[in-house]
């Protein structure tokens, strides 16, 4: 069972309410895509992932970042039940993906590595320590169903 | 994993803007790795860990340095951190999972202090430079 303390709950959504999701969920794919390019193997028919420059640019990277963390934002509205709220794309990511669970941890890094950039300052160690303790939960959550 | 010439280009710039600062950098960076990682404090147990410690200071400033020299010398950074790695080796042996970590801090640091400078080009390269170090670190464990 998660344990999250009312302080980490607090971190995690006033955070949250500040963030322009379709924004960073665009960020943080690409940088996915172009920090760990090796991650590109799952979107071959994204178009063109060339360069940095192709891949911030693509519109079908915006959109699926966009797609990928608003599903994060439901993971905040059930922090106390990331199983649940993750059963079904698990199995998906499992079944139909076939994404290796390392890429969700790749990806949870990268968006604390964005959320870094935009808040700066605000974004403490106190902070930064509840966002990895949730990115890692959620990636667990996602690896659940994988058999 | 290599770095390439646009990879040694940012990361000697990226050190290059960071200037003096590096030093307290060092520093942050161990403080998030305590904070988000608490299983790295075992490495620690002899230091004060709590907030604003010199001890904690006083150790980021050597990580920093040895990341500085690295960069410095990032044709061969096996040769620039020879006795570091020794030191990992034979004496320290850190656990090779936890240079990710400290990496990741890192990373996160530079974006708090300087969210302009982390492009992706130079978040992608810096990630690079900061595995190619751990690497190095961790390369005469066995």
């Amino acid at each position: 069972m998660v344990h999250w303390t009312a302080e980490e709950k607090q971190l995690i959504t006033s955070l949250w309410g500040k963030v322009n999701v379709e924004e960073c969920g665009a960020e943080a794919l690409a940088r996915l895509l172009i920090v760990y390019p090796w991650t590109q193997r799952f979107f071959d028919t994204f178009g063109n992932l060339s360069s940095p420059t192709a891949i911030v640019g693509n519109p079908k990277v915006r959109a699926h970042g966009k797609k990928v963390l608003t599903s994060f934002g439901e993971a905040i509205k059930n922090l106390d039940n990331l199983k649940g709220t993750y059963s079904k794309l698990s199995e998906l990511h499992c079944d139909k993906l076939h994404v290796d669970p390392e890429n969700f941890r790749l990806l949870g890094d990268i968006l604390i590595v964005v959320l870094a950039s935009h808040f700066t300052k605000d974004f403490t160690p106190a902070c930064q320590a509840v966002w990895q303790k949730l990115v890692g939960l959620v990636a667990h959550a996602l690896a659940r169903k994988y058999h | 994993m290599v770095l390439s010439p646009a990879d040694k280009s940012n990361v000697k710039a990226a050190f290059g803007k960071i200037g003096g600062q590096v030093e307290e950098y060092g520093g942050e960076a161990l403080e998030r790795m305590f904070a988000a990682y608490p299983q790295t404090k075992t490495y620690f147990p002899h230091f004060d860990l709590g907030k604003g410690s010199a001890q904690v200071k006083g150790h980021g400033k050597k990580v920093a340095a040895a990341l500085v020299e690295a960069a410095n010398h990032i044709d061969d950074i096996a040769g620039a951190l020879s006795k570091l790695s020794d030191l990992h080796a034979q004496k320290l042996r850190v656990d090779p999972v936890n240079f990710k970590l400290l990496g990741q801090c890192f990373l996160v640091v530079v974006a708090t202090h300087n969210p302009a400078l982390l492009t992706p080009e130079v978040h992608a390269s810096l990630d690079k430079f900061l595995c190619a170090v751990g690497t190095v670190l961790t390369a005469k464990y066995r």
